[in-house]
């Protein structure tokens, strides 16, 4: 979606494998390597990024690189996938911008089920 | 004393194990449940089975009235992101990491981790330690400053020997602490006087390192 929008993008994973998903047509970069390691995010240019998004499978590894690219490196805009909404709800207040596919989807489920808004259900 | 200590590797395994002898109250989580059987049955009932970077866990463990938190699992990440769940969610007074990768130290530092210990730091450290050299030897940094503390072996060409400490040309804000002779330390006043072999443990400021430096291993 970002490329197509025209923005630069790079991808970076731990596996080759997973950059396949992306299909030929994908303009951007790929970097293999560790998402926590500075200097692999030096590799992808993350001095130079406006934007890092963290979105691998483990809420830990999301929370530190998502840290690492604030932190370290000043990134302006940072978002972070967490899973868990009890971490999710601590690194929000911690100041990170926090996405909980969790609380999503079952907010979506009861929105379905029962027609109306979901509530804030405290954590 | 109440201890959390998260991960039961062998580094938690030891710590556990010394803590309690020394009559502290422990709490190891560790998260394998075959590891969690081997440590309460060769510690006794002193684990939780349970994965400590969840908050529901550590309120489990009892963080709220936990002294401190020391986290020792095999990823930086983890431990990382349960200290500071500990800190913020639980109000843990003092967190303590083991970090895996170097690195990683500035990170935990500006994320209010109160004290990190890394191995390899350690062992180099204590290398440097072993070989003579004429350098100084970094031996800590004092925790949120940037002040060194900091060894200098005096040999014969130094120019600081022979003359009294107050006619050194000591950079500002540096100053000798302790000196050890033949195996004995005392701390110097004014008068003392270096000689060759001398040990110095000196306190300086990071940016007044290379000028000690200069001082203590320039050859007359």
């Amino acid at each position: 979606m970002l490329t197509h929008a025209g923005h630069e993008v790079t991808v970076m994973d731990l596996k080759s494998s997973a950059f396949g998903r992306l299909g030929p047509d994908f303009k951007g970069t790929t970097i293999l390597g560790n998402g926590i390691d500075q200097e692999v995010l030096k590799r992808a240019g993350i001095e130079r990024a406006d934007a890092f998004v963290a979105a691998t499978q483990g809420d830990n590894r999301n929370i530190m690189a998502s840290q690492v690219a604030k932190h370290i490196f000043g990134v302006k805009r940072v978002v972070t996938r967490i899973y868990d909404p009890l971490r999710s709800d601590t690194f929000a207040a911690l100041g990170l911008q926090a996405i909980s596919p969790t609380i999503i989807g079952a907010n979506s489920f009861y929105e379905e089920l029962t027609g109306e808004p979901a509530p804030a259900v405290p954590v | 004393m109440y201890a959390i200590i998260a991960g039961g590797g062998k580094v938690g395994f030891f710590l556990a194990r010394e803590l309690i002898e020394q009559g502290q109250e422990v709490l190891i989580i560790e998260q394998n449940s075959e590891r969690a059987e081997f440590i309460a049955n060769e510690l006794g009932n002193v684990v939780l089975r349970g994965n400590a970077d969840e908050a529901s866990t550590l309120a489990e463990a009892g963080a709220e009235r936990a002294d401190v938190v020391v986290a020792v699992t095999g990823d930086d990440e983890d431990n990382l992101v349960l200290l500071q769940v500990a800190k913020r969610r639980f109000g843990t007074r003092r967190t303590i990491a083991r970090i895996n990768d170097p690195r990683n130290e500035n990170l935990f530092r500006l994320l209010g981790i109160d004290a990190t210990v890394n191995a390899t730091q350690v062992m180099l450290s204590v290398l440097e330690q072993e070989i003579p050299q004429a350098n100084l030897v970094p031996l800590l940094r004092l925790r949120n400053t940037d002040i060194e503390v900091v060894e200098a072996i005096v040999d014969s060409k130094s120019r600081v020997t022979g003359i009294p400490l107050r006619d050194l040309d000591l950079p500002p804000e540096s100053t000798v602490a302790v000196i050890i002779r033949n195996s004995s330390a005392f701390f110097p006043n004014g008068a003392t006087v270096l000689e060759p072999g001398d040990e110095v443990i000196a306190f300086t400021r990071s940016v007044h390192e290379p000028r000690l430096r200069a001082l203590f291993f320039t050859d007359r």
